[in-house]
């Protein structure tokens, strides 16, 4: 019976996800949709291009009594498949400066949160509550990641994209962050808020987001940082303002650092 | 006919290769050292792909089966320096070897001892590289773009990885002069720059590419080399320094770098498909032009290796601008060699085969490059197997399938017979197919959320992975395949001089094998039925 139910579990766990996810903020729903035209636009041109090829692979070949054409150049064609590219590429250019501009705008933020890496775990600073806190990869993970080590990874719930303190942000706010690392360049990334900055070593990088539901979203570090790299995941959790407020406060008194949702 | 061919050959019976390992250890001859670069980059080729074969086996499915994380690191590492610098750029250079000074009707490279010290260079340096797998804290493990300041927490193997590097770099500097050095000044008296041959013209440009970057790569690294040993602070922000400094000056060389490992791919393919089109390039001097402009390019588009770094808005916006230009050239290739097949006499010899699947997966990695360029979505692509699949794409079935179409292509000229099309055919078909099922499936798996460089994952990646993994095997087997064509290269039909129905160039008037010194007077007046 509890074999039937790994087996449902690791069926479940793979889900054969072929697409970027759309996200749960406006610029991770705009990040997709250029995403998309950029995709659709590469389709179009594949269709042509390679249609006309194919075309030419059946039609003009010595099997089927083709004859060479003399021809070497033509002036039209050339002019015609520079500038059709130049005038497709403003089309996707325009649409993708203008999301640009917005991700850059991180003025007026409601909470900002300062995220250094380590080798191999984040640190969070919530720089205006005065809670800060260790985020590390969670012990059933831990346990099973280890070489031969006898644990089914498929046993374990989100394998390698668990912590065991997660960031806690209330939904509908605009969050700051300000990107630094303590050792090597580290990279922090959720996909489902389309943000991924790196974290260097002397360096503060900023960036925000907004989400709009609630949510656990995972992520990983994105950038090669050593052995551990495969092993410092990101959870945050999108709660209500008020359960929110409720973490801060049990988090302040220094009682377990759990989240308010689990 | 009969009396060029005589001139050719008839002067230098005397005076044959020398005999024993002495011909291919002071050789000078340009054949020889290009056997040598072709052999040596297959040899990487075999080596760097066993390290691929112990990534794609820890990945086949979740959880840490057969390498620690950190031997898993240097895997990556060290197959990506094996791949770029050992396999990829001497095949080519072997191939501009072999091919420059018979397409331009030269005796010989211009510099043929410095020729035989750049080859040289190279086992000693890949030597000391792999040497490192045996030493304390292992081979590097920070990724072939070396990083500070995790590059710096490499251990005994750190200053062997910079010596070796710097070697690379001087190898591959050598390599370019002599090629420079050769197109100006030894070519054919009527041969005018415009009307050479588009490998030829291909090589020039990379060749410049090369000593533009290559002493930037060297700068980096010596910098990588005092921090580490001499209390400087170039890249370590305690000391002042700056990390992202390192990445501007590595991509400055890096982006021109995969323009290394691609322009001479385009000569290849640019050769091959009017061969068996029977029919003239389509746009020869555009095609100069496109390649030239994208040269020109590669050096202002770096940092869009860096889109996540932290870089001003403007500074963004002109990468990403500058980025998706490359488009517009890249696609004046792809759209004449359309033309070069439209209204030709195709047959389907395997290196059209390998040419055409260039141009067709070549081209699905310039759309997956095209999507990496716009740099909101960049930022979900950036370090992730989107972009591991992207660069793949351009250089597996890219470079490696124009090498193979290339070496396909003039085997016959250097060893005199024909290969056994069947085996070549089935190279191909096994070669095109499992490429695809190994590199297809991870731009599913990067968009999914999947980072590069980790050696396991979470169990939702298992079923992409599982089918990358099988698909890497069967490519890494299918290429024994191709041992087995050079082990029989010489069992096929004699080849005469013109080997291919549609070839034209100069190349292609020697006897096959072409004799061991050729041009030693230039052809007159033979270009303008030989050229395209």
């Amino acid at each position: 019976m509890s074999l039937l139910g790994i087996t449902f579990a690791s069926a479940a766990q793979a889900e054969w996800q072929l697409n970027m996810p759309t996200g749960v903020t406006e610029l991770s729903a705009e990040t997709y949709g250029l995403h998309m035209m950029v995709f659709w636009w590469c389709v179009a041109i594949g269709i042509v291009v390679f249609g006309v090829m194919i075309y030419s692979l059946i039609k003009h070949r010595k099997a089927a009594g083709a004859k060479p054409a003399k021809f070497t150049h033509s002036m039209t064609a050339e002019i015609l498949w520079t500038a059709v590219p130049v005038v497709i590429l403003l089309i996707m250019a325009v649409p993708a400066a203008e999301t640009m501009v917005k991700l850059e705008d991180s003025r007026d933020p409601d909470l900002t949160i300062v995220i250094t890496g380590y080798q191999w775990r984040w640190h969070y600073k919530y720089q205006d509550e005065g809670l800060d806190f260790y985020s590390s990869l969670a012990l059933p993970s831990l346990e099973a990641r280890g070489k031969q080590s006898g644990i089914d990874p498929n046993t374990v719930d989100n394998y390698l994209l668990e912590v065991d303190r997660p960031v806690v942000v209330p939904v509908g706010a605009k969050v700051r962050l300000l990107v630094t690392s303590n050792d090597v360049v580290h990279s922090w990334w959720v996909p489902e808020l389309a943000i991924k900055k790196d974290a260097v070593p002397g360096m503060v990088n900023e960036a925000w987001f907004r989400a709009t539901e609630t949510g656990t979203y995972r992520g990983q570090c994105t950038e090669l940082c050593g052995r551990g790299h495969g092993y410092m995941p990101i959870v945050v959790e999108v709660v209500e303002p008020d359960a929110y407020q409720a973490w801060v406060d049990t988090r302040k008194d220094g009682a377990p650092q759990v989240a308010a949702t689990q | 006919m009969a009396t060029a061919a005589a001139d050719i050959t008839d002067h230098h019976d005397d005076h044959g290769p020398a005999k024993g390992i002495g011909r291919w250890l002071f050789s000078t001859n340009h054949k020889d050292i290009g056997t040598m670069y072709l052999l040596f980059s297959l040899v990487m080729f075999f080596v760097g792909g066993a390290m691929a074969m112990v990534i794609r086996s820890e990945l086949a499915v979740p959880g840490l089966q057969f390498v620690d994380p950190g031997f898993f690191n240097s895997m990556t590492t060290m197959h990506a320096l094996i791949m770029v610098f050992g396999a990829v750029m001497p095949a080519f250079v072997g191939l501009a070897n072999w091919m420059i000074p018979l397409m331009i009707g030269a005796p010989d490279m211009a510099l043929p001892r410095m020729n035989n010290w750049s080859f040289w260079i190279l086992p000693v340096a890949f030597g000391i590289l792999l040497s490192t797998l045996f030493m304390p804290g292992g081979a590097p493990a920070s990724g072939w773009t070396m990083y500070p300041p995790l590059v710096l927490q490499t251990g005994d193997a750190f200053p062997f990885l910079i010596f070796s590097v710097h070697l690379m770099g001087i190898s591959s500097i050598m390599g370019s002069i002599n090629v420079i050095v050769t197109i100006i000044n030894m070519r054919a008296p009527d041969m005018s720059l415009l009307k050479m041959p588009i490998f030829v013209w291909t090589w020039l440009i990379t060749a410049y590419l090369l000593i533009a970057v290559m002493p930037v790569l060297a700068g980096a690294v010596t910098m990588l080399l005092t921090d580490q040993f001499f209390g400087t602070s170039f890249f370590l922000a305690a000391g002042g320094g700056d990390p992202v400094m390192f990445q501007h000056i590595f991509w400055f060389f890096g982006h021109p770098e995969v323009y290394i490992m691609i322009l001479p791919a385009f000569g290849v393919v640019s050769e091959i498909i009017p061969t068996f089109s029977r029919k003239k390039l389509f746009g020869h001097d555009s095609m100069v032009y496109a390649a030239s402009s994208i040269a020109f390019l590669s050096f202002i588009v770096w940092a869009h290796h860096m889109f996540t770094v932290g870089m001003p808005l403007t500074g963004q916006l002109f990468f990403m601008f500058a980025t998706m230009l490359i488009a517009v050239p890249t696609g004046v290739k792809v759209f004449n060699w359309v033309a070069t097949m439209w209204r030709g006499s195709m047959t389907f010899e395997t290196p059209m085969l390998f040419a055409l699947a260039f141009v067709f997966l070549f081209t699905i990695g310039g759309f997956s490059g095209l999507m990496l360029a716009i740099q909101p979505a960049d930022v979900q692509y950036h370090d992730t197997y989107f972009v591991v699949a992207h660069f793949h794409y351009v250089l597996v079935p890219g470079s490696i399938f124009a090498l193979m179409a290339g070496a396909y292509y003039w085997l016959p000229k250097w060893t005199g017979y024909y290969y056994n099309e069947t085996l070549g055919k089935l190279h191909f078909w096994m070669s095109t197919i499992f490429v695809n099922v190994t590199f297809f499936p991870m731009h599913f798996l990067g968009l999914a959320g999947m980072p590069r460089r980790i050696p396991d994952y979470s169990t939702q990646f298992a079923d992409f992975n599982f089918i990358a993994s099988i698909g890497a095997m069967g490519f890494g087997l299918s290429q024994l395949i191709f041992l087995l064509v050079l082990l029989t290269a010489k069992k096929g039909a004699k080849a005469d001089d013109r080997v291919w129905e549609g070839a034209h160039g100069l190349e292609w008037t020697v006897p096959s094998p072409a004799p061991w010194h050729t041009f030693t007077t230039p052809p007159k007046n033979r270009i303008a039925e030989e050229s395209f």
